[in-house]
């Protein structure tokens, strides 16, 4: 297939239904509003279901019922309302449902703005509700890599049956780029013979279930989950080094933010100063080996985490640098993106500082 | 673009969603401040909450294009309301009012209001089409989505306008390849192919007998690392 000029937003709903979903519930909050319109048009197209629910927190209940049928499905919302969906999520991650949840991240707290924004790292990969479990978090950087993560998230979450999260920003959500649908190699999935798809009397009844009375019962479940995230960590942490090679100050990025540290680079090398990148593709699992491999090196001096936020993200790159080299941060939020110039004089702030 | 002078003052930018309204728009309305015209660009998009030619306020503004926008804008209250301030460019004959559309149908909603001023003045309504768009690549979604338009703003689309484009990596045969389309389109519609817009660079590469204008283009809704 050619390219296409896609938002964000529509890409990730394109993307989901080549990726086989078949199935979205969702109610609308800017700026992830595309997602929904263009699943509402194109979900019946292909004899797929298209549910605007009266809420987030029935829709991301319908994601459960249609997760515990064994449905490709998927949710999508922007901050506040990924914050409603928070118990559901919870429930999809004890129950133990594949599924993929979008979050198009803006200003917060409360309200905020309609404005693009990092600050739901931690809700996103530190729980976000209650009890101990992850999601598999997915922080793209650009629209193709935003279609190419759609269906990595769909098979990963049916491949360990656990919830996955797309975690992007306003600013992919509503930006447009080309993007290519390649026709991906499919993944080996184990068959979904534990689905409520009806009992015939062939195999054991099918049970969906988060509620463990039993405090032992409930603890071995846990640990049995825990397990399965130990293989994720080994299995699917992404990350990308840029310009790592001979770099004095390492920056680590995500997202949007990415994308303009990668433009901070290159202005920093006309001024003679090498910056590396490390953008975690997976926040959770985090790279934290990656990171500390690089702290290890000599020629890097200094660490710095650029976030649109307060400073969530530079708490997993501190612990992952251990103490080795100086950890920094640098930040905008509330909707404001930070500017290149910006981060660059940050950059010089901690040179002069650190060498 | 040669029609400033004598087209009717009141000009329409209409589309499919991301087709690139607002780039036409804001670049109509600078060339028009340019040639000497009093000019108003009103955005009427509701739709969408980034990209959008209020973001360009100040450049506009000092460079002689009143811009009017939607209440609320840019702000953190998501409410798609218009100001009255909209009506004064009816009454006021002396300017030429850029109409910034939303996209699709449902943007072109909003036009509906203003039927009794459409009627009694002449205007000019581009249809912008970018063929790369995923929803509006083939003949029939086009056609059915202007027909939709014509029916929502209830008023008639006059010109085509080809904006076919892959954003940065768009190379010339996509926009010879979207004006073949385009062109059965207008054969179809019965409706002229006024212009084909495009960065400067790009339009300079195509053949000379091209059958409609070319609008070249300065790109100002950017991502900051561009």
């Amino acid at each position: 297939m050619s390219k296409v000029l896609m938002k964000g937003n529509e890409a990730i709903a394109e993307a989901a239904i080549q990726a086989g979903c078949r199935f979205f519930f969702g109610y609308p909050i800017t700026p992830q509003n595309e997602i929904p319109a263009y699943m509402a048009k194109r979900l019946p197209q292909v004899g797929g279901c298209f549910v605007q629910a009266e809420s987030e927190v029935a829709a991301i209940n319908m994601v459960y019922g249609a997760a515990g049928a064994g449905a490709r499905v998927m949710t999508s919302s922007s901050s506040p309302g990924i914050s409603l969906k928070q118990e559901g999520i919870s429930y999809i991650a004890g129950a133990e449902l594949p599924c993929l949840i979008v979050n198009i991240v803006r200003g917060g707290p409360g309200l905020g703005g309609i404005q693009p924004a990092q600050s739901d790292y931690f809700q996103a990969v530190k729980g976000g509700g209650h009890g101990d479990y992850h999601l598999v978090v997915l922080a793209p950087s650009t629209i193709q890599e935003t279609v190419d993560l759609v269906r990595k998230g769909f098979d990963i979450a049916d491949q360990y049956r656990n919830p996955v999260m797309i975690l992007g920003d306003g600013m992919l959500g509503q930006m447009m780029e080309p993007v290519e649908f390649k026709e991906a190699k499919p993944r080996r999935l184990p068959p979904k013979d534990w689905a409520t798809t009806g009992w015939k009397g062939d195999r054991p009844r099918a049970v969906i279930n988060s509620l463990f009375i039993d405090p032992q019962v409930l603890e071995d479940h846990v640990n049995r989950i825990y397990k399965k995230y130990e293989e994720i960590k080994a299995n699917e942490t992404l990350v990308e080094c840029y310009n790592c090679e001979d770099a004095e100050i390492i920056v680590s990025a995500y997202g949007t933010t990415a994308r303009i540290v990668r433009s901070v680079t290159e202005m920093a090398a006309r001024k003679g100063i090498k910056i590396g990148l490390i953008r975690p593709i997976t926040l959770w699992p985090f790279p934290a080996e990656t990171l500390r491999s690089w702290a290890q090196r000599d020629h890097v001096k200094a660490f710095l985490t650029v976030e649109m936020s307060m400073g969530q993200m530079v708490e997993d790159v501190t612990l992952s640098i251990d103490g080795l080299k100086p950890s920094h941060f640098y930040g905008r939020t509330g909707g404001m993106v930070p500017r290149p110039a910006d981060i660059l004089a940050e950059i010089e702030k901690i040179r002069g500082v650190n060498l | 673009m040669n029609d400033t002078i004598n087209a009717p003052r009141l000009v329409l930018f209409t589309g499919h969603f991301g087709s690139g309204k607002t780039e036409i728009a804001v670049n109509y309305a600078l060339r028009s401040a340019d040639s000497g015209h009093k000019t108003i660009l009103v955005d009427l998009d509701i739709v969408n909450p980034f990209f959008r030619s209020s973001e360009v306020g100040a450049h506009l503004e000092a460079n002689g294009v009143k811009l009017i926008s939607p209440n609320f804008v840019s702000t953190a209250v998501d409410v798609p309301s218009l100001p009255a301030e909209i009506y004064s460019v009816f009454s006021d004959k002396s300017a030429k009012v850029i109409f910034d559309v939303g996209g699709d149908e449902i943007g072109a909603r909003v036009l509906g209001q203003f039927h009794p001023y459409f009627q009694k003045e002449p205007y000019l309504m581009y249809y912008v089409i970018n063929t790369k768009r995923p929803l509006s690549c083939t003949e029939q979604d086009i056609l059915s989505m202007m027909q939709e338009v014509q029916r929502m703003s209830r008023l008639r689309i006059t010109h085509l306008i080809n904006n076919t484009n892959l954003s940065y990596e768009t190379e010339i045969c996509d926009i010879i390849n979207g004006h073949v389309l385009i062109s059965q389109i207008s054969k179809s519609a019965e409706i002229p192919i006024a212009y084909i817009a495009g960065v400067k660079e790009l339009l300079d590469q195509l053949p000379d007998e091209m059958d409609c204008g070319l609008f070249p283009i300065r790109i100002f809704m950017k991502p900051p690392w561009r």
